[in-house]
C-alpha cells in the first residue's frame, strides 16, 4: 500500500515512557478482525486509552490534550511480541509518522519500515533527554531528518544520529516498497526455485 | 570458512545480497492464517498479480476459530468474515486450505510439522511471531508482518538483513518435574524479554539432544519471547524419525537426497557465534511467571524479586506488578488460580496432554477453577482419545475442547475475565493478552495440572511420585 514519502519531519511528540510496550498493547487481538486496512487508529492502545465502558482514561498520554504531534516516543524495547503489522498500521493511521525509542523489537521495526513509519533508535541517554524536554514543555519540537539521519531537540539543539540501511532509507524517501524490487527479480527467482525443490 | 547451522541454511537461500541493504532470501514454505493474510491478498489484487508458488503455500484457520461446536456457523460476524476471506482467497489463488471442519485444521505451528510441511534446512515463514517453532527441525523459521506476507505470496522471497548469531547451551540432565517449557522460561528469565533481539539462536547441549520433537518445538516456539527472530536445533535421528514418511515430506529418491542434505546441518566445530550462553540444566526448577512479559519468570519456590534486583525501570516494574495484583517479596506458591489453560502453539501437543494427565490421574479438578484443555490439532485430539488420556481426564472432572488458538490471545470466544488469574501453558503474559484485565501466569503443563487440581499455585513435584 502506498504511503507518504518521508524526508524531514518537525513535530511535537507524545511521550510513553514505559518499557517493553508490546504489540498486544498497541492493538489488542480482538481488533485484528478486519479484512481491509481501515480504522486501526481508533483502537491504537485501546485498553490503555479507554475504560471497559469506552470512556477515555484521562491519565493516558494520548488522551491528554497537552500532548500532540506526529512523533511517538516510547520506552526501551518498543513493539515486542506479536508480529501483527496492525500495530504499525494503527500508529500510522492515528497520525504518527515516526517512533523514537532506545530499543526496538525486530519484527515491529521491519513492519514500520515497510509501511512508511520511521523507527528511530537513539541512545538511552538521548531518549531520557527527549522525555525530559517533553516533560518540561509538551510543545517542544523534535526534528527527524532522514536524509541526514539525525534527530534534533530543537529547543536545545542537541542532536544524535541514527542508523538505517541505505536501501530502506531510499525506499522511505521515495515511497518505494520491497515488492516492486522483488518483482524485478522474477527470472532470477524462477531459476533459483528450480534448484530448491519442495 | 567454518559455518554455523544457521549460516548454512541462510546462505543456501540467499538469491542476492543488496549493497547497504538486506539479503533477498528464498522461502521454501509459506504458512498463512486468517488474521495476517487478508490485507496481503488485497495488495496482490491491487497490483494485479498472482501467488507465485501456490504449491509452496499452506493455509489453515486457527486464531478466530471457536473451540466448541465447530460444526455450527461461527457466531461472531467479524471472525466469520475473516475466516471466509481466507477460504475465498485460498480458492482463488489455488492454495491448499485447511479450514474449520477440515480434518487437517489446527494451529498453524502444530499442523505444519505434523504433515511434514516443516523440513530440516528449509526456510519457513508465516505472519505469526511463533513461526520460530519450526526451528526445532533445524529450519530457519520466523514470523513476518503482512507486507512481508504479500511479498512472499508475490515473489516467494523476503528481504531481511542477516541476524547475528547466538548459541545457548544447556548441559546436564533436567530434574524431576522439569519440562521443556521450564527450560525455555528459565532461559528467557535470564536473558530478559529483549535479550536476544537482533539474534538468531541455536540451542545446543545434552538437554536439547534428549528432548522429543514436541519438547524442542516448545523451546524454539518461545525464542521470540526473548526477542530472537527464531531459534533452531540441529537435526538428528529424533528429527529424521519424526519427519520421515509424513504427507508433505520428500519420498523415494527425493528423500535420499534430502537426507544427505539434513546430515550436513550442524554447526562446524570451530564456527564462531556473536554471543554464547551456557546454563546447567540440573539447576532449573519448574518455572512460573509473575509479571507482564515472559522474561518475568522465576523458579516456582522463589519469591517475587524486589525492583532493585530486576533490569529496567522501577516504574515499569511497579506497573507490571500492579496489573498482576502482586507485591515484591511474595511467594508464588499458594496464590489463588481461577482459570487453567492448556494448549496453544507452545504446549498444545500430545506430550503436553500426557504430562497434564499424568499428574491429574486419580485426582479431582478443583471446584472453583475453570479448565480449558485445547489440543493443537485433530491429530493431537485423536491421540488423546487413542492413548486413553481422555478417559482419565473425564474421570478426574475435565473435558476436552476442539483445536484452535483458544485462550492464548483473546481473539476468539475463549477469554479470561478481567481481574481473574490464569495459569496458562501459552506464550505471553502481556496485559490483556488473555482478555482485557486478565492476569496470566505462564507455566508448564505440569504446573498447570497442579493448579487445576488444587486451585492454587502448587509445586508439581510435591504432588506425584513418578513423573513422565
Amino acid at each position: 500500500m502506498a504511503y507518504d514519502k518521508f524526508t524531514i519531519l518537525r513535530s511535537s511528540a507524545v511521550p510513553l515512557p514505559i518499557e517493553n510496550i508490546d504489540t498486544d498493547q498497541i492493538i489488542p487481538a480482538r481488533f485484528l478482525k478486519a479484512t481491509e486496512r481501515v480504522g486501526f487508529g481508533d483502537n491504537l492502545f485501546r485498553d490503555w486509552r479507554y475504560n471497559a465502558d469506552n470512556t477515555p482514561k484521562k491519565d493516558f498520554a494520548l488522551n491528554n490534550p497537552i500532548y500532540s504531534g506526529k512523533i511517538l516516543v516510547g520506552g526501551k524495547n518498543f513493539g515486542s511480541g506479536s508480529s501483527r503489522e496492525h500495530a504499525a498500521w494503527a500508529i500510522y493511521d492515528y497520525g504518527f509518522r515516526c517512533v523514537i525509542s532506545s530499543f526496538f523489537a525486530d519484527i515491529f521495526k521491519n513492519n514500520c519500515l515497510n509501511i512508511g513509519v520511521l523507527p528511530v533508535q537513539v541512545s538511552a541517554e538521548f531518549a531520557e533527554k527527549i522525555f525530559a524536554a517533553i516533560h518540561a514543555n509538551p510543545n517542544t519540537e523534535i526534528e527527524v531528518n532522514l536524509p541526514e539521519q539525525t534527530v534534533t531537540l530543537l529547543s536545545t539543539g542537541e542532536k544524535e544520529s541514527f542508523d538505517i540501511s541505505h536501501y530502506k532509507k531510499d525506499n522511505l524517501m521515495n515511497g518505494f516498497d520491497d515488492i516492486d524490487y522483488l518483482l524485478s527479480m522474477k527470472k532470477e527467482i524462477g531459476e533459483f526455485a528450480e534448484q530448491l525443490p519442495l | 570458512m567454518s559455518k554455523t547451522l544457521f549460516d548454512k541454511v541462510w546462505d543456501r537461500h540467499v538469491i542476492r545480497k543488496i549493497e547497504g541493504g538486506p539479503d533477498v532470501l528464498f522461502i521454501d514454505r509459506h504458512l498463512i492464517h486468517e488474521v495476517t493474510s487478508p490485507v496481503a491478498f488485497l495488495g496482490l489484487k491491487s497490483r494485479g498479480i498472482k501467488v507465485l508458488y501456490p504449491e509452496r503455500t499452506f493455509a489453515t484457520a486457527d486464531h478466530n476459530t471457536p473451540t466448541i461446536n465447530q460444526h455450527l456457523p461461527v457466531a461472531d460476524p467479524l471472525s466469520a468474515n475473516q475466516l471466509n476471506a481466507l477460504e475465498a482467497n485460498s480458492k482463488e489463488y489455488g492454495i491448499s486450505y485447511w479450514g474449520l471442519g477440515h480434518q487437517k485444521n489446527g494451529i498453524v505451528h502444530v499442523v505444519g510439522p505434523e504433515y511434514g510441511i516443516t523440513q530440516p534446512g528449509a526456510t519457513i515463514v508465516c505472519g505469526d511471531s511463533h513461526t520460530s517453532t519450526h526451528g526445532a527441525f533445524g529450519a530457519i523459521a520466523f514470523g513476518i508482518g503482512t507486507s512481508e506476507v504479500e511479498m512472499v505470496l508475490a515473489t516467494q522471497c523476503i528481504m531481511q538483513p542477516k541476524p547475528k548469531k547466538m548459541r545457548i547451551n544447556v548441559t546436564g540432565k533436567l530434574g524431576k518435574g522439569v519440562t521443556p517449557k521450564d527450560v525455555a522460561l528459565f532461559i528467557i528469565s535470564q536473558l530478559t524479554t529483549s535479550g536476544a533481539t537482533g539474534y538468531f539462536v541455536e540451542y545446543a547441549g545434552e538437554v536439547f539432544e534428549n528432548m522429543t520433537m514436541e519438547g524442542r518445538m516448545t523451546v524454539c516456539n518461545l525464542s521470540i519471547e526473548m526477542g530472537a527472530r527464531g531459534g533452531m536445533i540441529a537435526p538428528d535421528e529424533t528429527t529424521i524419525n519424526y519427519v520421515k514418511g509424513r504427507e508433505f515430506s520428500p519420498k523415494g529418491e527425493a528423500w535420499d537426497k534430502a537426507l544427505a542434505y539434513y546430515q550436513t546441518l550442524k554447526t562446524d566445530a570451530d564456527a564462531v557465534f556473536d554471543k554464547e550462553f551456557t546454563f546447567d540444566g540440573s539447576k532449573i526448577e519448574p518455572m512460573i511467571t509473575y509479571g507482564t512479559n515472559p522474561g518475568m519468570g522465576l523458579g516456582i519456590s522463589n519469591e517475587i524479586p524486589d525492583a532493585s534486583h530486576v533490569e529496567g525501570g522501577v516504574a515499569t516494574y511497579e506497573k507490571s506488578l500492579g496489573y498482576m495484583g502482586f507485591h515484591e517479596g511474595e511467594s508464588m506458591i499458594g496464590k489463588k488460580v481461577d482459570y487453567v489453560f492448556v494448549g496453544s502453539c507452545t504446549n498444545g501437543r500430545i506430550e503436553d496432554f500426557r504430562a497434564f494427565t499424568s499428574l491429574v490421574k486419580g485426582k479431582r479438578k478443583a471446584e472453583d477453577v475453570t479448565v480449558w484443555l485445547v489440543p493443537g490439532s485433530h491429530i493431537v485430539e485423536q491421540q488423546i482419545k487413542d492413548e486413553g488420556l481422555l478417559d482419565i481426564l473425564t474421570e478426574a472432572g475435565f473435558s476436552l475442547r476442539q483445536p484452535g488458538c483458544s485462550a492464548c490471545l483473546a481473539m476468539n470466544d475463549d477469554k479470561v475475565p478481567a481481574g481473574k488469574y490464569a495459569v496458562s501453558t501459552s506464550n505471553r503474559n502481556f496485559e490483556g493478552r488473555q482478555g482485557p484485565g486478565a492476569r496470566t501466569m505462564l507455566a508448564s503443563p505440569l504446573v498447570a495440572a497442579a493448579a487445576a487440581v488444587t486451585g492454587k499455585i502448587t509445586d508439581p513435584r510435591t504432588l506425584i511420585e513418578e513423573l513422565v
